[in-house]
């Protein structure tokens, strides 16, 4: 197995593109990443993407995408895996260089959420929940992190308010994001009076819909420093399953495919959670950010919410997360947030995170989560 | 969420019925039904009918409904543990958002899902609802 490293990243800024198809948002980002690379021509190209066909009337995206890049002919295909769809094509990427099969690899996630409003974007989303057992009694995406936010408070003793440093903290890192959809504080006080949309989840707890795209360019690492002045290894890739449906899991709220694919990670990289940098995790809602710290090893069951109120997930603190705003306030382009999240990873690791820079990053790992938690993606990055 | 006329009619058993499996080697009770013990994972085909009693496991309110949804908001949520074991996902019906407790004995009743519009389809299925104290 040869290890992969990856060469070049790129992005758009995250929001509602009003004036943006998908097909430019994916060709700008393309774009950046093989510049960074300083590269023309791939060997394939992995699209990350959940809801173009729903939400744009449009499937087929690795045609398209090769097609817009102008290299029709080269291998090229989506991947989906509801809101882990980019983490997904990651890991594509590097399962083919990792064989030997291709030498150059351009992995982007695209989503394009903003074309349709409201319940039709409400239930679109609801795809990646199970269609005929949660979907048909008229459940939300919300409404599933609801039910799992209201037993972990009812089991742990915690309060709503509790939660309220994830989002501060992530406001607060987006604001030197200039890619990050939201540039505006949160207090606590704001935080406690942000409006209830499924009871115990606030407004503010939830990560909003929105456009982007991210890519990265993937080599073999061997030779990654004759391309790249600052390649970065991948050193753990790992994804894991789960019962689709929350009702079918043993334990609702232990997250088990986080932990699975933490540990298969860990185990790859032959690293502990303590040699974790930083910690670009899925904060699509509060209640995701605690039980993926807990399920990948930095707390115990029920404390993944203390270490968000005793500041250890500031940038000073002892596991920065979403160090340029997470899905909270970067944003969450359900296909394209597994890709960000790279993104930032190796911006933090190449020491370009500007103020926002994570001190001496040499490690940093992202976890992207698909649904609520049906197919869970950990990857962990360290300077080449 | 699918308007298709036949896969509502597919689930019948199990909306009207609760209809299950239960495996026959672990005698795990099985909801929705998937032909293989999650238990086990052996071949599980028994049909087994639940009995709808249960207690909520967890709950919440919603107000912005998937489509389809939109014209019943608000409406409650849950988890429901059935005392055979499986764990459902439904509504609850016949009490408001205040006074359902996590720990709460429900039954199991037949409701109108939705409406496909003024033309399609009434989809009836379970929701749950307190059970009554004598
Ligand atoms: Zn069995």
């Amino acid at each position: 197995m040869r290890d992969v490293a990856i060469i070049g990243i790129g992005q758009t800024p995250v929001g509602e593109h009003w004036d943006t198809s998908l097909r430019h948002l994916a060709l700008q980002a393309a774009l950046n990443a093989l510049h960074d690379a300083n590269i023309e021509k791939v060997d394939a190209i992995y699209v990350g993407n959940m809801l173009s066909g729903e939400v744009g009337g449009q499937e087929h995206l690795g045609a398209l995408v090769a097609d817009s890049l102008g290299m029709s002919g080269v291998e090229a295909l989506k991947i989906e895996a509801a809101c882990a769809s980019g983490a997904a094509a990651l890991r594509v990427g590097i399962l083919a260089i990792a064989s030997g099969m291709l030498d150059l690899v351009l992995v982007l996630g695209v989503e394009k959420l903003t074309d349709t409003l409201g319940g039709e974007t409400t239930a679109a989303l609801a795809l990646a929940a199970d269609a005929e057992y949660e979907v048909s009694q008229g459940i939300s995406f919300v409404a599933l992190n609801a039910l799992l936010m209201r037993r972990y408070m009812h089991d742990y003793g915690w309060r709503g308010d509790d939660f309220a440093n994830f989002v501060i903290n992530a406001h607060a890192n987006a604001l030197n994001n200039p890619n990050a959809m939201f540039h505006r504080r949160v207090t606590p006080e704001s935080y406690a009076r942000s409006a209830l949309i499924a009871d115990p989840v606030k407004l503010f707890d939830a990560s909003p819909v929105c456009d982007g795209a991210a890519a990265v360019v993937l080599a073999p690492a061997e030779y990654a420093r004759t391309l790249s002045p600052a390649p970065v290894r991948i050193r753990g890739s790992a994804v894991a399953t789960a019962p689709l449906a929350v009702h079918s899991r043993k334990d609702p709220l232990a997250l088990a495919a986080a932990r699975l694919s933490a540990r298969r990670a860990y185990e790859m990289a032959q690293i502990t959670p303590q040699d974790v940098d930083f910690f670009e995790l899925h904060d699509a809602f509060t209640i995701m950010s605690a039980l993926s710290l807990e399920a990948a090893g930095f707390a115990e069951r029920g404390q993944g919410v203390r270490l968000a109120l005793e500041g250890d997930i500031t940038l000073q603190g002892r596991l920065p997360v979403a160090t340029l705003g997470g899905l909270k306030a970067r944003g969450h382009p359900v296909g394209a947030t597994g890709m960000y999240q790279v993104v930032e990873a190796v911006l933090q690791l190449r020491g370009l995170a500007g103020e926002n820079q994570v001190p001496a990053a040499c490690i940093g790992m992202t976890q992207n989560i698909g649904g609520s938690g049906a197919t869970i993606i950990t990857h962990i990055l360290e300077m080449a | 969420m699918s308007g298709k006329v036949a896969h509502d009619w597919r689930l019948k058993g199990q909306r009207y019925r609760l209809e299950g499996e239960e495996c026959p080697h672990c005698r795990v009770k099985i909801f929705p039904p998937r032909d293989i013990c999650p238990e086990c994972h052996k071949p599980a085909k028994e049909p087994y009918r639940l009995s709808g009693r249960g207690e909520v496991y967890t709950y919440s309110t919603v107000n912005n409904a998937p489509g389809g949804f939109e014209e019943y908001t608000p409406y409650t949520v849950a988890l429901v543990k059935l005392e055979e074991g499986p764990m459902i996902t439904a509504q609850l019906t016949d009490v408001t958002p205040e006074n359902v407790k996590i720990g709460m004995p429900v039954e199991m009743v037949t409701r109108k899902l939705r409406a496909q519009g003024d033309e399609g389809t009434i989809i009836y299925g379970y929701k749950f609802r307190p059970v009554l104290q004598a």
